[in-house]
């Protein structure tokens, strides 16, 4: 065995989401072998890291909307691992934001950070738990008209 | 948090699998050799992502089955310095706050890493931060099942291949039970504003 490159691409949690979901629908399919011993560590691998990703706003994300994001990410000069973080964890506050982007007092004025943090949320899906409080949000709305 | 690693590896198909596509039977190799498993100083493995070469498939004397030469990717989970993770919190102790991915466990938080003041309440057997503000101190509880944004500020690979038998021979006489060590840890800190529990930072 040998390793030719450690660190030849980083990948979003949004593709390894997608690879995963496919490779369980594929051994889904091919269904006999699924069970075997030498198989177990791939169920295990793949269950918590599909159950791990489901949670995160990921799931949500398709390559156009991907594509979308880089390309708006363009004028703010960022660097790969800042924007592959911000895509991953896709922050709503200034504070996330100095946590992911180093050094962000000196290269973002405030004013860049709102811009970042619309581009953000705007361009990429929420999480499951931001649409759940969505919901609810709406619903007390409706609850108060009568009213 | 996940990178792609090339590698090369001879896989052993054994002549009852000849039926089978190639691809097929090398892939299922490669995930039931390497998913799961960490591999020093490259990470902990998860799936295969693509095979790029197969080389001739060649039968040796003595063995029937074909060894093939393959190139290939596989997705491992590998984070860079000072990353933001969120993930779990699986208890406290002494040593710190021990986190969890569910993937992966081995992630600490060590004492000095914490938001700072910080006391370990023995009979809870938890973190808590003691947060000041104009109206007194508050105690925000480090809870298990919490959970917590951190910044990976270190890792450490343990080469935990099996010793030789000379070796083995003086460790049964002096202990009873060989020390169980991760081969893949990450340290983690919370010590910066926006880091620690979400609840902490969000405004309802």
């Amino acid at each position: 065995m040998e390793v030719k490159d450690a660190n030849s691409a980083l990948l979003s949690n949004y593709e390894v989401f997608q690879l995963l979901t496919d490779l369980k629908e594929q051994r889904k399919e091919s269904g006999k072998n699924k069970h075997s011993s030498g198989q177990q560590n791939l169920n295990t691998i793949t269950y918590e890291t599909l159950k791990y990703i489901s949670k995160t706003p990921c799931r949500h994300q398709s390559p156009e909307i991907v594509r979308e994001f880089l390309t708006a990410m363009k004028s703010h000069k960022l660097t790969k691992a800042e924007k592959l973080q911000l895509l991953n964890h896709r922050p709503m506050t200034a504070v996330e934001i100095q946590l992911m982007v180093e050094e962000s007092e000196e290269r973002l004025t405030e004013e860049q950070i709102e811009a970042l943090l619309h581009t953000v949320t705007s361009i990429l899906p929420a999480g499951p738990e931001a649409e759940q409080k969505k919901n609810t949000d709406d619903v007390t709305m409706d609850e108060e008209d009568p009213a | 948090m996940f990178v792609l690693v090339e590698m090369v590896d001879t896989v052993r198909i054994p002549p009852w699998q000849f039926e089978r596509k190639l691809n097929d039977s090398i892939a299922e190799e490669l995930n039931k050799k390497l998913a799961n498993k960490v591999m020093y100083n490259v990470g902990l493995c998860i799936c295969l992502f693509d095979i790029t070469k197969l080389e001739d498939a060649y039968v040796f004397p003595g063995d029937g089955a074909s060894h093939t030469k393959v190139h290939f990717r596989y997705v491992v989970f590998h984070p860079f310095l000072d990353e933001i993770l969120i993930g779990k919190i699986k208890g406290c102790s002494p040593e710190g706050v021990h986190v969890s991915l569910g993937f992966f466990d081995d992630i600490l938080i060590p004492p000095e890493s914490l938001q700072q003041p910080a006391k370990f309440d023995e009979a809870e057997q938890v973190w808590v931060w003691e947060y000041e503000t104009e109206e007194g101190a508050h105690d925000l509880y480090m809870d298990t099942g919490e959970e917590i944004r951190f910044r990976v500020v270190d890792e450490s690979f343990v080469d935990t291949s099996p010793t030789g038998p000379s070796s083995a021979e003086a460790m049964s006489s002096s202990e009873e039970l060989p020390k169980k060590e991760a081969p893949y840890t990450l340290v983690g800190s919370i010590s910066e504003p926006g880091l620690g529990l979400l609840s902490w930072w969000t405004s309802s």
